[in-house]
C-alpha cells in the first residue's frame, strides 16, 4: 500500500519537479520509522536531532510554532523541558513602568526565533531569508526525504554549470543554487549518547525532528487510525451481513 | 419489520442486525467524544493554568495583585496586627465559617493569597485596609472582606477564593 | 405535505405528531416510503452526499469555535488547532478530506443520474436542484480553501476572483467589490469566512427540496422504466435503511484511511507556507475537484471574433429553414401573418425565427469584421460557467424516450468517452497552460459541450434503443 502511495505520490509530484527548474533530482527515497500505517516516532533520533538544532541551525533558523512544553513527547523530563526553556530569554512585557524586558524562556513559550521579523533576517543573509521550520516536511512535497535529500546532496556543479559567488550548488533544490552553505560535516555535533555524528548521521537526526515538528500527533494518529479502521472493518461486515439477510426476502 | 422470531434463522438475523446497529450506535458515541472534548481548554491554555510569582519585592502591610487563568489574585504580606486580628473572630460570627489557619500554609500566615474576585457578582474588591474590618471592600455592592479575606458584611455569599498554592521557596509562590 | 392524523394516537409521540406532524412526515418519508426493488450502489450516494454535508457542517462548526478569520491570525490559528486543540488536528483533517469525499461523492451521484437518465422528466427540478447543490457547494469549498491563508488560499483566491474583471464595463467594479478592497487582504478573508459559514445552511435548505422533488415521483431506477405495480416497489425500512448504513461503513473505511494514514494527499504542500503577496507559487493550483473547470478556464487562449459566434443563429436558422421547407411554409401570409398579436400561428412563428436568425447572425458577422471580440480571459470565464449552465438544459438536449443508458448502447459508449474525458480535463487542469496541454485542453473542452449539445440531440434523433423490459418485476424475475 506505501508503495502505491509512494508511486501515486511521485507520479503527482513528478511534474513539478520537472516543471520547476530544469534539473532538480526527486528527493532520495529513505527508510524512515515514521513512514506507513504503523509509523513511529524514533525518540532518542529526535532528541539528537534537537541537539542538531540548536547547536547548528537555529543560528539561522526557528522553529516559532514548537512550545518547550511539547518536548516532554520526545521522552524530556518535566524538569529537562524547564532547564532548556530556561537557556533561552524571551520577550516579555511591557512591565509596570511601560518596559518590553526580556526573561528566561518557560515550558509554556515557544522556541523564539532568531531573528525578529522576515527583513531583518534577510539583511543579515545578504538578501537570503532561512525559512522557520517548524512545518517544512509538510510544506514540500515528499518533504522528509526532500529535507534528507537536500542536506545530503551537497557537491560540485556539474560542467557548464556557474556558480555565484554566495550560492552553492544543490540538484535538490529548485533551480540548483542555494544560498545555504553546506551545514553538516563529520563531527559537527558531540552526540550526548555517543552515536556516532556523522553528517549522513546528522542529517538523519534532523529530518526525524523537524517531521516530528511539523506533525506532532502523528503516532496518535495512526495508532488511532489503526483501531478506527478495524473497527469500521467489522461494523461494516455486520452490516452487509444484515442487509444480505434483510435482503434476503426480496422476490 | 415481518418476520418470525421463532425460527434459529431470524434469531441469528436478529442477532447480527442488533450487533450492527449496536457497533454503529458505539461508532457515533466513539466520534462524539472528541468533538465535545475539542471546547475543552487546548494545551497552550492548559499550560498557563499555573504561574510563579516572585514574593521578595512584598513588604510586609504591602498586597500586589498578579493574573493567574485570566483572573487577578491578591497577594499580600500580612502584618502580625492583621494575622492576630483575624484568629481573634471566632466562628460563630462568620457567614462562611472558616478559620485563619484553613486559609494559609502553615509557617507561612503572613502569605495570604486570594483570587481578586468578589463572590458576590464578581467585581474586583479593593483592598490595603479598605472597609469595616481593615480588609477588602467591594464598591459595587458594598461587601466587606476581613483581614483573612472572610465575608464579614454585605451581600457576598462565601470568603475570597483562596487557589491552590505552593511554596517553591521562601520568595517564590506557585498558583495553581 | 404534512397532515396531521385524523385521530390522537397514544402516548407522548401520538400528542405532538397530533399537533406538529413531525413523526408522521418522518414515517412517511424514511419507513414507509416505496422505492423500486432493483436499485443498484450507485443509489448509495445520495444519502452518503448528506452524511458528508452534516460531516462538514459539525467539523466545521468546532473549528469555527478556534479559528480566527484575520490576515495576521488566521494561519497561526490553524496551526493552533492542530498542535493545541484538543483532538484540533483530527476535526482540521476530517473537514480537509471532508470537502474532498464530499464532492467526490456528489460527481458519482451527477454521473449516476447522467448514465440512468435521472435528469428526464418528471425529475427535471430534481435535477436542476442538484446542480445549483454543486454550485453552492463549489462556492463554499472556494471560499474555504481560502481561510488557511496559505500560498494556495491567497493565490487561488487572487486569480478566480480576479477572473470576474473579464467582464466588460462591469468587471473591474464588481472585483473591487468582492475584495472589499484593491487586492485580496482582511476584509475578504473576513467575508470569505462568513460566506463559508453561511453557505453550508442554504445547501441544507436546498437538499430539503431536493428531497422532496425526489419524493414527488420517487426514485429512478437502473432500468429507467416507470415502477408502477406495487411489487416493483419495496418500503425504504429495512431494506434501504440497511443498505444506506452498509454503503456508510464502506465510505466510512475510505475516508478513515485518508483522514488517519494520507491527509495531506489531496492538498498541496504549498498551502503549508504562510501566504506572501509577494511571492507567487511556481504553479497556482486550485483543488483537485475544481481541475476540470480550470482547464476549461484555461483552454482559451486566444480571441474569439463576432463572426465566429453567427455560427450559432445560422446553425438554428439551418435547422429551421430545413423544418420549414418539408412544410413548404414559406410563404407570404406567414411572413407577415404574425404582425397582429395574438394570431401567430405556430408555421408563422417559425418563419419569423428564422428571419431573426438570419438577421442575428448577419449582425454578428458585421460586428466581427469590424473587430468585435470576446477576449481570450473573458470566453474562458464563459466557458466555465457555461460547463455548468449547460447542465441545467439536459432534459431538453437528452430528449430520447429511454432514460436508461443499459438500453441505449451507443449513448452508453459516448458516456464513457465523457467520463474518460472529464479525467483528462482533471489532468490537464493541473499541468501549467503551455504547449500541448493548451491544445489538448481545447480539445478535451470541445468533447465536454459536444456531447451535451451535439451528440445527446442527435442521438435522441437516431439511435435505436434497445428492447424496454415489461416491468422491474417482469425483468428482476427474468435473472
Amino acid at each position: 500500500m506505501r508503495f502505491f502511495f509512494v508511486l501515486f505520490s511521485l507520479v503527482l509530484v513528478a511534474p513539478a519537479f520537472a516543471l520547476a527548474g530544469g534539473d532538480v533530482k526527486y528527493p532520495r527515497q529513505e527508510n524512515w520509522a515514521f513512514d506507513g500505517v504503523l509509523g513511529k516516532f524514533d525518540r532518542p533520533s529526535i532528541q539528537r536531532g534537537l541537539q542538531v538544532y540548536r547547536e547548528v541551525c537555529a543560528a539561522c533558523h526557528g522553529v516559532k510554532r514548537v512550545a518547550f512544553r511539547s518536548l516532554t513527547d520526545v521522552g524530556f523530563s518535566e524538569a529537562e523541558v524547564k532547564s532548556l526553556a530556561a537557556e533561552y530569554t524571551v520577550l516579555d512585557g511591557p512591565d509596570d513602568s511601560g518596559e518590553m524586558f526580556d526573561r528566561p524562556g518557560r515550558p509554556s513559550d515557544r522556541f523564539p526565533a532568531p531573528y525578529p521579523n522576515e527583513q531583518a533576517a534577510r539583511a543579515a543573509q545578504g538578501g537570503a531569508y532561512p525559512l522557520d521550520l517548524s512545518l517544512i516536511v509538510k510544506a514540500r512535497a515528499d518533504g522528509a526525504n526532500y529535507v534528507y535529500s537536500l542536506l545530503t546532496g551537497y557537491h560540485d556543479a556539474p560542467e557548464g554549470i556557474t556558480v555565484p559567488q554566495g550560492m552553492y550548488y544543490n540538484p535538490y533544490f529548485v533551480g540548483g543554487l542555494i544560498a545555504m552553505a553546506p551545514p553538516l560535516k563529520d563531527g559537527a555535533v558531540e552526540y550526548q549518547d555517543g552515536t556516532a555524528s556523522t553528517a549522513d548521521q546528522m542529517a538523519r537526526d534532523v529530518v526525524n525532528f523537524l517531521q516530528w515538528a511539523a506533525e506532532p500527533e502523528m503516532e496518535t494518529r495512526k495508532r488511532m487510525g489503526v483501531r478506527v479502521m478495524i473497527f469500521l472493518l467489522i461494523m461494516t461486515g455486520f452490516f452487509y451481513v444484515a442487509k444480505k439477510r434483510i435482503w434476503s426476502k426480496v422476490e | 419489520m415481518s418476520h418470525d422470531s421463532s425460527s434459529p434463522d431470524s434469531e441469528r438475523r436478529d442477532f447480527i442486525i442488533l450487533t450492527a446497529q449496536a457497533m454503529g450506535a458505539l461508532g457515533a458515541a466513539a466520534v462524539i467524544w472528541p468533538f465535545v472534548n475539542s471546547m475543552n481548554p487546548s494545551a497552550d491554555v492548559l499550560a498557563l493554568s499555573s504561574t510563579e510569582v516572585d514574593i521578595s519585592p512584598i513588604a510586609p502591610g504591602q498586597e500586589i495583585k498578579v493574573m493567574w487563568r485570566g483572573k487577578p489574585v491578591f497577594i499580600r504580606h500580612r502584618t502580625p496586627e492583621d494575622i492576630a486580628a483575624a484568629e481573634a473572630v471566632s466562628l460563630t460570627e462568620l457567614r462562611d465559617p472558616q478559620t485563619d489557619a484553613e486559609r494559609v500554609k502553615k509557617g507561612k500566615e503572613q502569605w495570604l493569597v486570594m483570587v481578586g474576585v468578589c463572590t458576590h457578582l464578581g467585581c474586583i474588591p479593593l483592598g490595603n485596609l479598605a472597609g469595616d474590618y481593615r480588609g477588602w471592600f467591594c464598591p459595587c455592592h458594598g461587601s466587606h472582606y476581613d483581614t483573612a479575606g472572610r465575608i464579614r458584611k454585605g451581600p457576598a455569599p462565601t470568603n475570597l477564593v483562596v487557589p491552590p498554592f505552593e511554596f517553591l521557596s521562601d520568595t517564590k509562590v506557585k498558583i495553581g | 405535505m404534512a397532515h396531521a392524523p385524523k385521530e390522537q394516537q397514544p402516548g407522548v409521540v401520538g400528542w405532538l405528531d397530533y399537533r406538529l406532524p413531525i413523526f408522521g412526515t418522518l414515517k412517511g418519508a424514511l419507513v414507509d416510503y416505496p422505492v423500486p426493488k432493483n436499485l443498484n450502489y450507485f443509489w448509495n450516494f445520495g444519502s452518503i452526499a448528506g452524511v458528508c454535508l452534516v460531516i462538514q457542517i459539525l467539523t466545521g462548526i468546532l473549528l469555527a469555535m478556534h479559528y480566527n478569520p484575520s490576515v495576521a491570525g488566521a494561519f497561526n490559528s490553524v496551526e493552533h488547532i492542530m498542535r493545541n486543540v484538543n483532538y484540533g488536528w483530527l476535526l482540521r483533517y476530517m473537514h480537509a478530506v471532508g470537502a474532498s469525499m464530499f464532492f467526490i461523492v456528489v460527481y458519482i451521484h451527477m454521473f449516476r443520474g447522467l448514465y440512468y437518465g435521472s435528469y428526464k422528466a418528471p425529475r427535471e427540478v430534481l435535477w436542476w436542484l442538484g446542480v445549483l447543490i454543486l454550485v453552492l457547494m463549489m462556492a463554499t469549498a472556494f471560499m474555504g480553501y481560502v481561510l488557511p491563508w496559505g500560498q494556495m488560499s491567497f493565490w487561488g483566491a487572487t486569480v478566480i476572483t480576479n477572473l470576474f474583471s473579464a467582464f466588460p464595463l462591469v468587471g473591474d467594479p464588481i472585483v473591487t467589490w468582492l475584495w472589499g478592497g484593491f487586492a485580496v487582504d482582511n476584509p475578504t478573508l473576513n467575508r470569505f469566512f462568513v460566506l463559508h459559514y453561511l453557505l453550508p445552511f442554504l445547501i441544507v435548505g436546498v437538499v430539503f427540496l431536493h428531497l422532496i422533488a425526489l419524493h414527488a415521483h420517487g426514485s429512478n431506477n437502473p432500468l429507467g422504466i416507470d415502477a408502477k405495480a406495487p411489487k416493483d416497489k419495496i418500503p425504504f425500512h429495512p431494506y434501504y435503511t440497511v443498505k444506506d448504513f452498509f454503503g456508510f461503513g464502506l465510505f466510512f473505511l475510505v475516508f478513515a484511511a485518508f483522514i488517519f494514514f494520507a491527509p495531506n494527499y489531496l492538498g498541496h504542500p504549498d498551502n503549508y507556507i504562510e501566504a506572501n503577496p509577494l511571492v507567487t507559487p511556481a504553479h497556482i493550483v486550485p483543488e483537485w475537484y475544481f481541475l476540470p473547470f480550470y482547464a476549461i478556464l484555461r483552454a482559451f487562449v486566444f480571441d474569439i471574433p463576432f463572426w465566429a459566434l453567427a455560427a450559432l443563429p445560422f446553425a438554428y436558422a439551418g435547422y429551421l429553414a430545413q423544418k420549414i421547407n418539408k412544410a413548404r411554409e414559406f410563404t407570404l401570409e406567414n411572413l407577415f401573418g404574425a404582425m397582429q398579436w395574438g394570431r401567430a400561428k405556430e408555421a408563422a412563428g417559425r418563419v419569423q425565427s428564422l428571419l431573426a436568425s438570419l438577421g442575428a447572425g448577419g449582425f454578428l458577422v458585421l460586428l466581427g469584421l469590424i473587430g468585435f471580440v470576446i477576449e481570450a480571459k473573458l470566453a474562458g470565464v464563459l466557458a466555465m460557467f457555461g460547463a455548468i449552465v449547460v447542465l441545467l438544459f439536459l432534459p431538453w438536449l437528452d430528449t430520447s424516450p429511454v432514460r436508461s443508458a443499459s438500453f441505449r448502447p451507443l449513448y452508453r459508449w459516448f458516456f464513457w468517452l465523457f467520463a474518460l474525458n472529464a479525467v483528462a480535463l482533471g489532468f490537464l487542469g493541473s499541468m501549467p497552460a503551455e504547449g500541448i496541454y493548451v491544445v489538448f485542453a481545447l480539445i478535451c473542452t470541445g468533447i465536454y459541450f459536444a456531447f451535451f449539445l451535439v451528440v445527446m440531440p442527435l442521438l435522441s434523433r437516431y439511435e435505436k434503443p434497445l428492447q424496454l423490459p415489461e416491468s422491474i418485476s417482469a425483468a428482476v424475475l427474468a435473472h
